[in-house]
């Protein structure tokens, strides 16, 4: 299984997804997020997802779990970068990533987080 | 014709790996392709642990008016669905998930047959044809 890596810059904790996601793999980023906001502290996670070419129902739950498990964490998710084809995909599946912010890109998402957007 | 069994989520990794590559092929659009991997994942992962395992049959086919498609047999031998009308609606699930696998994979592509009997496993064949 691999792991998706999470950095730390300043008060917010960055994850660039760049595998094709399996199940488990969703499921370990999701307790190492949580892990990482413990010990942190951190107020801002943001998730960029430019490089993953599906999100089925399962991994945007997860998305969605993310986002509410950073909110008990005192902490604001982003996501960032989805494709068109995402969207519309995610779209007609029925899904709407409730309570999950996104932005554009990385830099958006950012400037959301600091309170400028 | 390519089989390919599922029976981890290595599998359903590779299977939409390979339903992309046949969908690109056929040439499939960049939103056609992606909600046909969706609808693979989804249906994959229902195959995998609904049913306990199984196998998916990938086929390029053509349309009696010579469209190009991609069709997707999933083919368990799990315990079967004994109730297909509730399996399909959305937001019905009887495990923990949102109930969206089945009902949101139908909406993704153009043709769906689900076909199960309670005891003898569940078959979902879906194609999505070139516009």
């Amino acid at each position: 299984m691999d792991q998706v890596p999470i950095l730390k810059i300043g008060r917010t904790l960055f994850v660039s997804i760049q595998i094709d996601l399996q199940d488990e793999s969703v499921m370990r980023l999701q307790e190492d997020l949580a892990e990482e906001l413990a010990a942190t502290g951190a107020s801002g996670v943001i998730i960029d997802i430019t490089a993953v070419e599906i999100v089925d129902s399962f991994i945007g739950r997860m998305l969605t779990m993310i986002g509410q498990i950073s909110r008990l964490f005192d902490a604001e998710t982003v996501i960032v970068g989805m494709r068109p084809a995402v969207a519309i995909t995610l779209t007609e599946l029925g899904l709407s990533l409730n309570g999950v912010r996104t932005a554009l890109d990385a830099e958006k998402g950012l400037a959301m987080l600091n309170g400028r957007a | 014709m390519d089989e390919l069994p599922i029976r981890s989520g290595d599998d359903v990794v590779r299977i939409r790996q390979h339903v992309r590559n046949a969908a690109a092929t056929t040439g499939l659009s960049l939103v056609d392709q992606t909600k046909l991997v969706t609808a693979a994942s989804e249906l994959a992962r229902n195959t995998l642990i609904y049913g306990g395992g199984g196998l998916v049959r990938v086929e390029v086919v053509k349309s009696a008016t010579g469209r190009a498609g991609v069709r997707l047999a999933f083919v368990d031998k799990g315990p079967g669905i004994a109730n297909i009308d509730l399996a399909l609606k959305d937001g019905w699930t009887s495990g923990t998930g949102l109930g969206l696998g089945l009902s949101g994979s139908r909406r993704l592509v153009d043709e769906f047959e689900l076909t199960s009997r309670p005891g003898s496993g569940t078959s979902v064949v879906v194609v999505k044809w070139s516009r």
